[in-house]
């Protein structure tokens, strides 16, 4: 497939905003019942969610990039029956307005107190609000991934591995930002997020490496024998039926060589996982937030090389009747 | 139920193209407005286009055959296309099978191309949105035409009549015998994807010529016509007589 970088901009920059508000809210969650300190209302919760939000915002401006007709999006919404591109296109609107409340309450100091138990736990209202979110969250990870692992035909996009990625890329991604966050908001928590950041990128290794693998032994289940219906084992293209190309050679090929290809995939493995992991690492013992910026931000790169990668690598069967590209 | 779809007889086409031009006048000078063309007469002419006839070679030098395989939309039976899209512009008509994109209601998000395997869908470079064959959908039904017109347009420019037009779920239908008689088939069978289109496999046509149909063996004339033998010697009349 041809990679475009409107839908690789929207499901990296959706990730981290997802995993980012994931890490927030497990803070809260976790202070909330006294598993570690509370923090700053504003300083973290707000400041952190106000992030979430605009990274969300900046991956659905990514995504109308990509429609022809932007001003029809609302349409999008119709089919939820049927569609996951339009379950997509549902919940990540509701989780944007669900982190909007959330970050508004913390903001705004209107976030009441529920209940207090006898050991002092302490339920606010944003919890709540916060847990509806972190759903949403999740769900949101699970249509963006379905979108891909549902199109039977694109073998190496359809597997439960697709959606075990891009949940926890994006949770990675996410964690090594609030790791990030907390050392310049909340130092207390920077051992929390730094250590879960590191244990969810570990795991996205092995299943990100686990797919490399399965799509390495891929056998085609269409040939050029079923998409033309000859039994013969020589059957060579001579013509695609037009001179100057069409959508099927633009859109379904990434027109680079596999020398580049392979040199995009060995840059992510090593951009995404053991890069940020030294640097989180380092950055977790000295508590220094340029360190751990300069994590996330190798590992984003490394994210949009993935996702870029992720669409290359997928081997349409259409491409059996334009081989002469 | 019907499922109006074409039957292309690969043994008869002759990759002329005729279907593919008739396709585009017709149906860029439709209600639905023009179909883009970029470049038309230059270096890299470009354009979208409902219908492709495209040539594939067939074995190996000396031994090769030329296959000429149009391809256009199969208004698949279990079309793929019309549950991903998110607006409900890519439908299939209950009522005689066809799959259709509503041009008013198509974001152009191009989901639906990646969930067709025959890449038959092509966005609209000018207009944005997807577009598809239609089986002329506004021709076959349109009454000011004479009867024998209301086929689509590619159908009818056929020179060798390699396109047979018709409902599929009618099994008395001329498809439908062809189909049964003929050894019609569908591409990429394995998707379950059940494409309404079938194509006619390539036949060879070949005589089978045994020695005793060269040199009869029971010709008459081998018999009768014997010819004269050459002159006898003998005394007798008798026995010079040629025969």
């Amino acid at each position: 497939m041809h990679p475009a970088f409107s839908v690789i901009f929207l499901t990296t920059l959706i990730g981290v905003g997802q995993g980012l508000f994931l890490a927030i809210f497990t803070g809260h969650s976790y202070a909330a019942v006294q598993l570690v300190s509370a923090q700053d209302s504003v300083a973290f919760y707000g400041v952190g969610g106000l992030i979430a939000l605009l990274f969300l915002i900046g991956g659905l401006t990514a995504s109308f990039f990509h429609l022809g007709r932007p001003e029809r999006a609302w349409r999008a919404a119709a089919m939820w029956r049927t569609s996951w591109l339009s379950r997509e296109v549902i919940v990540l609107p509701s989780l944007m307005l669900l982190i909007l409340i959330y970050t508004a309450m913390q903001f705004l100091d209107l976030d009441t107190v529920l209940y207090t138990s006898e050991k002092g736990n302490v339920l606010h209202l944003s919890l709540i609000i916060g847990t509806l979110a972190a759903i949403a969250t999740f769900v949101l990870y699970i249509c963006t991934a379905m979108i891909y692992a549902t199109i039977k035909f694109i073998q190496e996009w359809a597997c439960a591995l697709t959606v075990v990625n891009y949940l926890l890329l994006g949770t990675a991604s996410g964690f090594t930002l609030a790791a990030a966050l907390s050392s310049a908001n909340a130092p207390e928590l920077i051992g929390l997020y730094g250590k879960w950041a590191i244990i969810i990128t570990a795991a996205a290794f092995f299943t990100r490496g686990g797919s490399l693998i399965r799509n390495a032994r891929i056998k085609p289940i269409s040939t050029m024998q079923t998409a033309i219906g000859v039994r013969h084992t020589k059957i060579q293209q001579k013509s695609m039926g037009m001179q100057g190309g069409s959508m099927n050679t633009r859109d379904f090929f990434h027109h680079k060589t596999a020398a580049f290809l392979k040199i995009i995939k060995w840059s992510f493995m090593i951009l995404v996982f053991p890069l940020p992991i030294i640097l989180l690492w380092t950055g977790v013992n000295s508590g220094s937030t340029s360190v751990l910026l300069g994590a996330f931000i190798i590992q984003y790169i490394g994210l949009i090389a993935e996702r870029w990668f992720f669409f290359a690598q997928a081997n349409h069967p259409q491409n059996l009747y334009y081989q002469t590209t | 139920m019907t499922q109006l779809a074409l039957v292309i007889d690969l043994n008869v086409c002759v990759g002329c193209h005729a279907c593919v031009t008739s396709c585009k006048e017709w149906n860029t000078s439709g209600p639905a407005g023009f179909m883009t063309d970029e470049n038309p007469y230059g270096k890299d002419p470009t354009g979208t286009f409902f219908n492709r006839v495209q040539t594939y070679e067939i074995g190996e030098f000396p031994k090769t055959e030329t296959l000429h395989f149009p391809k256009s939309c199969l208004h698949c039976e279990d079309a793929p296309c019309v549950p991903v899209c998110p607006t409900g512009a890519s439908y299939k008509r209950e009522q005689d099978g066809i799959v259709l994109v509503d041009y008013d209601k198509c974001v152009g998000c191009r989901y639906c191309t990646w969930a067709c395997p025959y890449g038959a869908r092509e966005i609209d470079e000018d207009q944005k949105v997807m577009k598809k064959c239609t089986l002329c959908v506004d021709r076959i039904y349109d009454e000011s035409l004479p009867e024998a017109e209301r086929k689509p347009a590619c159908v009818l420019a056929c020179p060798t009549s390699a396109r047979l037009f018709g409902d599929v779920h009618d099994p008395e239908s001329d498809v439908s015998v062809t189909i049964r008689e003929e050894g019609g088939y569908q591409l990429m069978p394995e998707w379950g994807t059940h494409p309404s289109n079938h194509y006619l496999p390539r036949r060879k046509t070949r005589m089978h010529i045994h020695e005793d149909e060269l040199q009869r063996a029971d010709n008459p004339l081998n018999k009768e016509q014997r010819g004269p033998s050459g002159p006898v010697e003998g005394t007798t009349l008798d026995d010079s007589t040629s025969w």
